[in-house]
């Protein structure tokens, strides 16, 4: 059941060839055997998903069941769930049963889709391979020496591995997309607005945005249809209707504009990525696509930039970890300010410590206008560099990271470097456009990722142009060895 | 700009974050580096050109000032590590 498709295994649910309580019972049977490797998981909430799934097994009986309904997903430990604990990668809130359902959470419940269990992350999402979780590195399915990517880790291995058909994750600066690459797997960042980010734990609030990871831009399209969606809850929610993300995957790509930035085919790509994407290319020219050279000029900006805006909005968001109202409390604090300070120094760990207090030095008086107003000016240059590119193309393409999966430890000890590795997919949360990863082939066993960045709203383009792609490829069917 | 270690002590006391003393050189070490390589921002010239807040430029919507959410106490603060009869405890801060 492992080997097939969202949409396949919706089909069969549909005409009783397996229920989803069997479809569930194997994915927690596949967790329990082969997640000791990989540390996907942070909690497997068994008991509740088989109560849903027998849920979802009446709905289908009484002709109530929509696309989802009885598929089984894993939901990254950063969306809240009612009861059940929600971490967010952190000691801060390995305490934490969340009181209230993020949105996320609540409209797939409403289309009856069944979640298995919380995935791992890098804490509080700041991190780029996985290792700043509390519960440990998760491995990559295609060589468990190597890092997943982050800060969605989880929940790119967790469907790479095929233990569970699609799930959920977030992106700030490339927490959906390169984890998706080095993974092997599609995920999609909305447009900023699109997927409502209320009990979304908040890392950098006007960066942030949900997204699904999926085996195939299809899969992908049914997920994003139920996660997106106006939110009264979440006050940067945008008012737009939600369209039909498969009415239109096969629309033909005959003329479609393909816009190359030359600054990102230059130096520190990785020559065998760089091969894989021009292939991927070729492929598009065959479809009739048309791929011409355009230049974002202040891309080299777009890392930086997000080193300031980041950590600032992080510094503010975090301040609410405190030691009083919930999670992490220390021991015996003599006074309020040691219980604030204990609390804080014991409950975060380094790389989140580090961002909150580079955003509080940014923050800080005298320093406000030098780095978060500059950073956010820098922010608007990066933005229209895009508005120009998309007067001419359709949708701008390149690697959604420099390199292959890099070993774990291999750059946890340099945070720049790390940083580096998110330089192809920041730009996009900055300007608050939707993008996505698709898998475009490999280099010494390793998948490359193919990034796809639209204009506002254009998800359904961006499905399109990847579903079209996996008509006439068959990079995203391929399994990692051990995981067949 | 590099930070210095009592650089460093003020930042992480303006944060009300602890910081163990014998990590404060490393901690000095890594923000430094990560200042220097947004330090690249200065050599773009911003002049007139508005701070970008929201990527749509939204501004926030208004609703009607009316009471919209129920009372949850007793389930908020079932996750709060000490409260009495319905306040949350912390340690005395007025002599």
């Amino acid at each position: 059941m492992h080997r097939k498709s969202l949409t396949q295994l919706a089909a069969d649910l549909q005409a009783g060839v397996c229920s989803s309580e069997e479809l569930t019972a194997a994915c927690l049977e596949r967790i329990g055997r082969l997640d000791e490797r990989l540390n996907c998981f942070i909690t497997v909430t068994a008991e509740q998903a088989l109560a849903s799934a027998r849920a979802a097994d009446a709905r289908i009986q009484a002709g109530a069941a929509g696309p989802l309904t009885g598929i089984p997903f894993a939901h990254k430990d950063i969306f809240c769930t009612r009861g059940v604990k929600t971490s967010c990668g952190s000691r801060m809130l390995d305490n934490f049963p969340a009181p209230y359902d993020a949105t996320v959470t609540r409209k797939l419940a409403e289309a009856g889709a069944v979640m298995i269990g919380k995935t791992n992350m890098d804490e509080f999402a700041m991190g780029s391979s996985n290792e700043t979780s509390f519960y440990g590195p998760v491995k990559n399915p295609w060589d468990e020496t190597r890092v997943p990517g982050g800060s969605s880790g989880g929940s790119a291995a967790a469907v790479a591995a095929r233990l569970v058909p699609v799930s959920t994750g977030t992106d700030t600066g490339g927490s959906i997309r390169q984890p998706a690459a080095l993974c092997g797997i599609t995920g999609l960042k909305p447009t900023y607005g699109r997927v409502s980010r209320y009990g979304m734990i908040a890392f950098a609030s006007s960066l942030d945005q949900g997204g699904p990871f999926a085996r195939s831009a299809e899969d992908a399209a049914i997920l994003l249809s139920a996660m997106a969606g106006f939110d009264e809850r979440d006050s940067t929610s945008v008012q737009r209707e939600v369209e039909d993300y498969r009415a239109t995957l096969d629309a033909p790509l005959g003329g479609l504009k393909i816009g190359l930035p030359t600054e990102y085919f230059g130096e520190g790509l990785d020559a065998g990525v760089g091969a894989a994407v021009e292939a991927a290319l070729d492929q598009y020219r065959r479809l009739g696509a048309e791929p011409v050279e355009i230049s974002l000029p202040n891309t080299r900006l777009a890392v930086p930039a997000y080193y300031v805006v980041a950590p600032a909005e992080c510094s503010s968001n975090l301040s609410r970890f405190d030691g009083v109202r919930f999670g992490y409390r220390a021991g015996k604090p003599r006074d309020l300010t040691d219980l604030y300070q204990r609390s804080r120094g014991e409950g975060f760990g380094p790389e989140v410590k580090r961002r909150i207090l580079i955003g509080t030095y940014a923050l800080s008086a005298g320093y406000y206008d030098a780095y978060y107003l500059k950073a956010q000016q820098v922010r608007r240059l990066i933005r229209e560099d895009f508005l120009r590119a998309f007067e001419q193309v359709d949708v701008i393409m390149g690697p959604t990271a420099p390199t292959t999966a890099f070993r774990l430890g291999e750059k946890a000890d340099d945070p720049v470097s790390m940083y580096l590795s998110d330089i192809y997919t920041i730009a996009a949360n900055l300007a608050g456009l939707p993008a996505m990863s698709l898998p475009a082939g490999f280099v010494d066993g390793l998948p490359v990722g193919l990034h796809v960045i639209g204009n506002y709203f254009a998800e359904g383009r961006l499905l399109n142009v990847a579903h079209r792609y996996q008509q006439v490829t068959d990079w995203h069917t391929r399994c990692p060895k051990g995981y067949e | 700009m590099a930070l210095d270690a009592a650089a460093v002590a003020k930042i992480a006391h303006l944060a009300r974050l602890g910081i163990d003393p014998a990590d404060v050189p490393e901690y000095a070490d890594s923000l430094s580096a990560i200042l220097a390589f947004v330090e690249q921002l200065n050599a773009v010239d911003t002049t007139g050109v508005t701070p970008l807040a929201h990527p749509l430029d939204a501004t926030q919507r208004l609703r009607p000032d009316v009471v919209s959410e129920v009372d949850d106490r007793e389930n908020f603060q079932s996750v709060a590590p000490q409260t009495e009869d319905g306040l949350y405890l912390v340690p005395q801060v007025i002599e």
